[in-house]
């Protein structure tokens, strides 16, 4: 049945919505780590997203191709006695913006929130052929 | 007089439904797609593709080839479904097209003329049902 491939396309969106909650997650969650386990600062990432063709159908879904590191410059804070403190006194904190986190975070929730609705609709079209001739 | 092309209700109503679920398909792609950088939002003319669809099928369905090896040349295939790129209203910086709004309303209505569609099969199946049992159902 073709309309499964409108149920195949919005399951990449899913995958992929949840991909950038997931990635916003982290992003929130590490807005103080001023050390990872590579003993470098956090720094901010973010999620590509790119059209990837799907079985079966000639339409597109989605896929995450990369997570990339923000180039931003780490914040610079004056903590003299910090055990992670330069020799000038300044610690390199994440360059993470909580703003645009929140931002990222409503979006790729509505995002997600739609394609569940779409899904739901095509399930009851599905439903609806089945009964068809009854 | 206007002339009403004479279509089967029962093959009208199988090619409809074919294309409904393929713009279904051409809908979801664009929603899914509404935060992908680039992608340009797509749509068929709905009308146009089915009326050149039932045309094609016409004479074709009397002289189609079977292919039963690997080897065999196919015929002549129904024609691809053409896309054509909706306008947008206000694009989005990234070169994006897809506006939710538009795409939501659409998924929408075609997903009533889906409906639509399968409850006119559904009554022409019983309409035939009925006068091949002689009984109302």
């Amino acid at each position: 049945m073709s309309l499964l491939g409108a149920f195949n396309i919005g399951s990449t969106g899913l995958v992929a919505q949840a991909m950038r909650l997931n990635i916003t997650a982290s992003n929130v969650a590490n807005a103080e780590s001023v050390a990872g386990p590579d003993g470098r600062t956090y720094r901010s990432r973010q999620v590509l997203f790119a059209p990837v063709p799907v079985e079966n159908t000639q339409g597109a879904g989605v896929q995450v191709v990369d997570i990339v590191e923000s180039k931003e410059p780490l914040k610079q804070e004056y903590k003299p006695f910090h055990p992670m403190a330069d020799k000038n006194g300044y610690v390199q904190m994440p360059n993470v913006n909580p703003v645009e986190e929140m931002v990222n975070m409503i979006s790729a929730s509505r995002s997600y929130q739609m394609n569940i609705e779409m899904m739901n609709t095509t399930r009851q079209l599905m439903l609806k052929t089945l009964d068809l001739g009854r | 007089m206007l002339k009403v092309p004479q279509y089967d209700s029962i093959q009208f109503g199988e090619a409809a439904l074919k294309l409904r679920a393929f713009r279904q398909e051409v809908i979801s792609s664009n929603l899914v797609n509404a935060d992908t950088p680039g992608f340009r939002a797509k749509d068929i003319q709905f009308g146009d593709v089915l009326k050149k669809t039932l045309d094609a099928k016409m004479p074709s369905s009397a002289n189609s080839l079977a292919t039963t090896n690997a080897r065999h040349i196919g015929g002549a295939k129904s024609p691809a479904i053409a896309t054509e790129f909706r306008s947008s209203v206000q694009p989005a910086l990234d070169g994006n097209s897809v506006d939710p709004d538009i795409e939501r309303s659409e998924f929408m209505k075609n997903s009533f003329f889906t409906e639509a569609t399968l409850s006119f099969l559904s009554s022409t199946i019983k309409t035939r049902l009925s006068a091949i049992t002689g009984q109302m159902q």
